[in-house]
């Protein structure tokens, strides 16, 4: 089972965690089209890359900022801290 | 077969017959350019020209011919679905592939076998009950199953799962089928060469080239191609492709995971899926049990295989068929699903004119791909979506008008 580091928790294994989606910053709800808004409720982002994704460890209910490799499944702990959501 | 190969044995001097008429060599330019020589792909051009009489037809496969999720689904076929536009569209595919090996002049050792889908609890008991009645409204044999009716159907079951989980009832669906999938795309992919099409492996398409808002050609790693009508067959690679025209899409990319396990007797005649349990199961001609389980928890574009994944279904398994215990697994695999938020399909038109998509197959493309192939056809050539694929458009999601299918494989209720 793949083991991921992070702070607070440590070591935790993989099955510890649930997949929260991609990071996406939510728009000015009030000033969208409708067709701008189901753009944000439904497209993704579906070709592969780097992605900065939820990750929530169950156990704790922490949620993680993480980026992941799509194409090797690789989590990039070591990256420099992603600065929290306005 | 055995005659050409006495005739082989017997005129060693005489040419063999190939299965596929040989590669022509790319030319630059096509009236139509499928990208994907996969079931989808090869149908679309096969219909293509059978149904349209377009011809001039070049399908761009960046491996080989069937070597996406067309080989690795677990080949089940069936149209038992939940939405009167998934019903109708499955049953359409289900009676194509009745004759589609006389049509096509291969076998595809299509087997009916009769499909269980199982229910742990109430709630899904009653999304069973309101599927064998939509079945039931469209013609479909699809009818509501209890234990006891299951006990002797399918005798090495055990009905209480160890226990945890005991089973209800189950939806049964007698036109539930099996066939081999890599006969399907060569059996598409051979018909459609005879009749002119060329198919082109180990050419990756690497641009669509546009003018305005219209497609005028694709670049390749083996030169440009002008054409003014691309369609994309691709599955899991679908956001690579919309990625080269902007075009978003709600597609992501999923590993769906299956298994096969040492040959046994006959024993499982029915299809068996279990959506809460997370795991289906059949029988194949060889004797081989093959199995898959639920998507991968988070999108990855890989078909690498897992150990978690084996592991996790095997638990299941146990549960339904606790005699299998010591079966070896002799294979593993993976394939890329690309899913859509409402588990339908994404076909026909698109904002940019003469491209057509076709994706969002996720974990259910195998059992559409006859019914796929001729609906895109019919899109390709006249320009407009066919009726059966309207609900299916790209545009449903800006209209917020999903399809809401949760027939689909990979869905617990």
């Amino acid at each position: 089972m793949k083991q991921i580091k992070l702070d607070r928790i440590g070591t935790r294994p993989l099955s510890e965690f649930s997949y929260g989606g991609e990071v996406v910053d939510e728009p000015e709800g009030d000033t969208l089209s409708d067709r701008e808004w189901a753009g944000y409720l439904f497209n993704a982002d579906g070709a592969p890359g780097v992605k900065l994704e939820w990750w929530r460890h169950v156990p704790t209910g922490i949620w993680y900022r993480l980026r992941r490799n799509t194409i090797t499944d690789e989590f990039i702990i070591d990256q420099p801290k992603v600065e929290a959501k306005a | 077969m055995s005659l050409a190969l006495l005739k082989q044995v017997l005129f060693p001097w005489q040419e063999a017959i190939r299965f596929f008429p040989d590669e022509k060599p790319l030319r630059d330019s096509y009236d139509v350019v499928v990208i994907g020589a996969g079931g989808h792909g090869l149908a679309t051009a096969y219909y293509l020209i059978r149904d349209h009489g377009i011809k001039d037809i070049a399908v761009l496969e960046q491996g080989y011919i069937g070597g996406g999720n067309t080989g690795r689904n677990t080949t089940i076929i069936r149209s038992n679905y939940l939405t009167p536009e998934g019903v109708r569209f499955y049953d359409e595919s289900v009676k194509l592939y009745r004759d589609l090996s006389d049509d096509l002049d291969i076998n595809l050792f299509y087997s009916t076998r009769g499909h269980f889908t199982l229910a742990h609890s109430d709630s899904a008991l009653r999304t069973m009950r309101w599927r064998a009645e939509v079945n039931k409204h469209f013609g479909i044999d699809s009818e509501v199953w209890n234990r006891d009716q299951i006990a002797k159907d399918v005798p090495f079951l055990d009905l209480d799962c160890g226990g945890e989980h005991p089973i209800l009832g189950a939806l049964y669906h007698a036109p539930g089928a099996l066939a081999r999938h890599d006969a399907v795309a060569w059996g598409y992919g051979r018909a459609a060469a005879q009749r002119g099409a060329e198919i082109h492996q180990k050419t990756r398409v690497t641009g669509i080239k546009t003018s305005g808002v219209a497609v005028t050609g694709v670049e390749t790693n083996r030169g440009s191609i002008a054409t003014n009508q691309v369609v994309s067959c691709v599955a899991g690679s679908t956001p690579r492709i919309t990625k080269m025209l902007d075009i978003e899409t709600p597609l992501e990319i999923y590993s769906l995971q299956a298994c096969v396990t040492e040959p046994l007797k006959p024993f499982l005649d029915r299809i068996i899926v279990s959506g809460s349990l997370h795991v289906y199961i059949s029988q194949s001609s060889r004797g081989e049990l093959v199995m898959g389980a639920s998507l991968d928890p988070a999108p990855l574009h890989s078909t690498r295989s897992t150990f978690d994944f084996t592991e996790g279904m095997a638990d299941m398994l146990l549960d339904l068929f606790p005699f299998v215990g010591d079966v070896k697994l002799v294979r593993q695999w993976a394939g890329m699903a690309d899913m859509t938020p409402d588990f339908a399909p994404i076909m026909g038109l698109t904002p940019v004119d003469g491209f057509f998509i076709n994706g969002g197959w996720g974990t259910y493309g195998f059992k559409a791909t006859p019914i796929s192939g001729k609906t895109l056809a019919y899109t390709i050539a006249n320009g407009r979506a066919h009726p059966l694929i309207e609900p299916y458009a790209l545009e449903r999601f800006a209209n917020l008008s999903l399809v809401g299918e949760k027939g689909a494989a990979s869905v617990g209720h």
